[in-house]
């Protein structure tokens, strides 16, 4: 067990440091030299030359990177260019938005998706089955942003019950919780559609395993067997609400920039709009991490779910 | 059932539905050839083919285009914005610059299937490649390439598009490349398992100790049972590859204006929802109705593919 939890341990690290590399790598991907996109037109060759020393771009990219991998470190993510804060500053704010979102939307999803799979398996081929194929086709099919306008369209503009835009800023709890709203259904109809059909074909394969045909031959009341199935389709419904959860913290920025919900999401869309490469960098750094350190404790979580994993 | 399972259930893909009470094979007394019960499981499946017609009549929208569109896409008149759908003369309305919003829709479909449908052939291609190689010789080239594509997963899919997106800037092309680069790490996964799977496989090793080549093996023999499987994964992220392209336009990291793509589309009527409630939300309902088609039709050719003992 140990040994297993200690090298899925060490396995997050060459992950983390891959994914740093290519965050490092945005800032040359971006056309045209970095240090001229932030200098005055008119400045001298000197100019350029000193400000590429003082910010470290003379030293080879090897070089670069491990500097810029110890600042990191230590929690320093450079400063917005468009407003000279420092980015990790920006970034905190922003995630705690995201993270309520997240949570929100998660929380719909999975009540939703877990009730309707395992619901939609044990009435395999009738109605309820059919509306949770449905659910589940256009939960993956549905294009989220747009999803967005359409509750917007709906709720906000037509109905006039719940506001389109912002957190509500000061507003109160009640006031934040109706601009919660919207942005929590929008985002929740993926990870709906996704954990419906995982959580049905999950129960549906222990379903048709030979030691339910027991348990039913021995007499076993419905509700009983039930109990079984879900104990047995747990740690594959297990490993996908956790996935679930990790895609909403990323997935999050087409939602939040439509409803201009002050998060990671809006925050990225922002430093785009501006060619804010350090934001950029900071932003999608901190959720890969978050991603990453998420995916582990799943995977970590489960062996205590499942004890069979451990042995592979 | 072994292929099956190759099938693209990997974490976060939305695995295929098993459904055990299907009836799986044809009554025929004598047995068929594969791609025979193939066609005879398509053809009794309402959905796929449904599905099936819908795409033919987006394609053929899209690619006729210029023929069909009753408007010049970009030509628009400030004297009829956001007129309503059904308006004399514009059957689907105006844009909020006055463009024929059919004319706009039809032109729409043309970018948004390339910019959607590129990226996983490119994926496909490059992927299949990759993961067989990996797969087949194994060793020191396989951990190289598994471990490489593994960083990739270390970004859910849409904020791996939007950085590199965001890096290189807006344009259809930087479009292509970031999406060809958040689909090929999971072909590569799918065709790397595929193949590990197939190679242990005994008539690989009967082929081997009759004295095959490793050409001859990897063509008649892995190819062949491998190509399948990657196929049918590269068609589920079809759906998915069409949502993030609109969904990078959206954001104006895609097609730059005036060129009409279904993604900007929606970006630019989006503050038109307080003057006309439906002509906004068309461009998303193309979306939406297209990736639907695509995910229907891979499930159906999933289910259909699918070997059953």
């Amino acid at each position: 067990m140990w040994t297993y939890v200690g090298r899925r341990l060490l396995l997050a690290i060459p992950t983390l440091l891959g994914a740093s590399i290519i965050v490092f790598a945005m800032v040359h991907l971006a056309p045209g030299d970095p240090i001229a996109a932030v200098m005055p037109a008119e400045s001298s060759k000197a100019e350029i030359e000193a400000t590429k020393r003082a910010y470290g771009f003379d030293k080879p990219l090897p070089v670069q990177y491990l500097v810029w991998l110890g600042r990191v470190a230590q929690g320093d993510l450079g400063r917005s260019i468009a407003t000279r804060r420092a980015v990790i500053l920006d970034v905190r704010d922003a995630l705690a938005n995201s993270l309520v979102l997240a949570l929100s939307s998660s929380l719909l999803a999975f009540a939703g998706g877990v009730g309707l799979g395992l619901l939609a398996a044990f009435r395999q081929g009738r109605s309820l089955d059919k509306v949770a194929s449905m659910v589940a086709v256009v939960g993956v099919s549905i294009p989220h942003y747009w999803a967005g306008i359409i509750l917007i369209i709906v709720f906000s503009v037509q109905l006039n019950w719940l506001p389109a835009m912002g957190a509500a800023d000061g507003g109160g709890p009640i006031e934040y919780l109706r601009h919660m709203a919207l942005p929590t259904v929008a985002l929740a109809l993926i990870p709906l559609g996704v954990i419906t059909r995982v959580v049905r074909s999950a129960a549906l394969d222990i379903l048709s395993q030979e030691f339910v045909l027991a348990l039913r031959a021995k007499g076993l009341a419905g509700r009983r067997v039930f109990t079984h199935v879900v104990k047995n389709a747990a740690p594959q419904i297990f490993t996908v609400l956790g996935l679930q959860f990790g895609f909403q913290l990323g997935g999050s920025v087409l939602v939040e920039a439509v409803f201009s919900w002050p998060g990671t999401g809006y925050l990225l869309n922002l430093a785009i709009f501006q060619r804010d490469i350090p934001v950029l960098q900071g932003v999608i750094l901190v959720l890969a991490t978050f991603f990453v350190l998420l995916n582990l404790v799943v995977d970590l979580l489960q062996t205590l779910v499942d004890p069979r994993i451990v042995r592979h | 059932m072994a292929i099956r399972a190759v099938g693209g259930v990997g974490p976060g893909d939305s695995p295929g539905v098993v459904d055990a009470g299907r009836a799986s094979l044809p009554p025929d007394v004598a047995p068929m050839s594969y791609w025979r019960t193939v066609a005879w499981r398509l053809a009794r499946d309402p959905a796929t083919l449904v599905a099936g017609g819908v795409l033919i009549v987006i394609v053929l929208s899209a690619i006729l285009a210029p023929w069909l569109a009753p408007y010049d896409p970009s030509a628009g008149s400030i004297r009829l914005r956001l007129a309503p759908v059904g308006a004399p003369g514009h059957v689907l309305g105006t844009d909020e610059q006055g463009r024929d919003m059919l004319s706009r829709l039809l032109w729409g479909g043309r970018m948004t299937l390339v910019a959607g449908l590129t990226p996983v052939v490119v994926a496909f291609l490059v992927g299949a490649v990759l993961g067989v190689l990996a797969g087949y010789v194994g060793g020191l080239a396989n951990t190289l390439v598994m471990r490489t594509m593994d960083i990739f997963y270390a970004f859910p899919a849409v904020l791996l598009a939007i950085a590199i997106s965001g890096a290189l800037g807006p344009g259809l092309p930087n479009t292509l490349i970031s999406l060809s680069i958040v689909f090929i790490p999971r072909v590569v996964r799918v065709a790397e398992s595929a193949t590990v799977q197939v190679k242990g496989l005994e008539y690989i090793a009967a082929a081997r100790a009759s004295g095959s080549g490793v050409g001859p093996i990897v063509r008649h023999h892995l190819l062949a049972n491998v190509l399948g499987p990657i196929l049918v994964f590269a068609s589920t992220q079809v759906s998915l590859s069409i949502i993030l392209a609109a969904g990078l336009s959206f954001l104006g990291l895609g097609v730059t204006p005036p060129a009409a793509e279904w993604g900007l589309m929606l970006n630019t009527l989006r503050q038109s929802i307080y003057v006309n409630a439906v002509v906004p939300a068309l461009p998303g309902l193309a979306i939406f109705v297209t990736s639907m088609t695509f995910n229907l039709l891979s499930d159906g050719l999933r289910d259909a593919m699918e070997i059953r003992a």
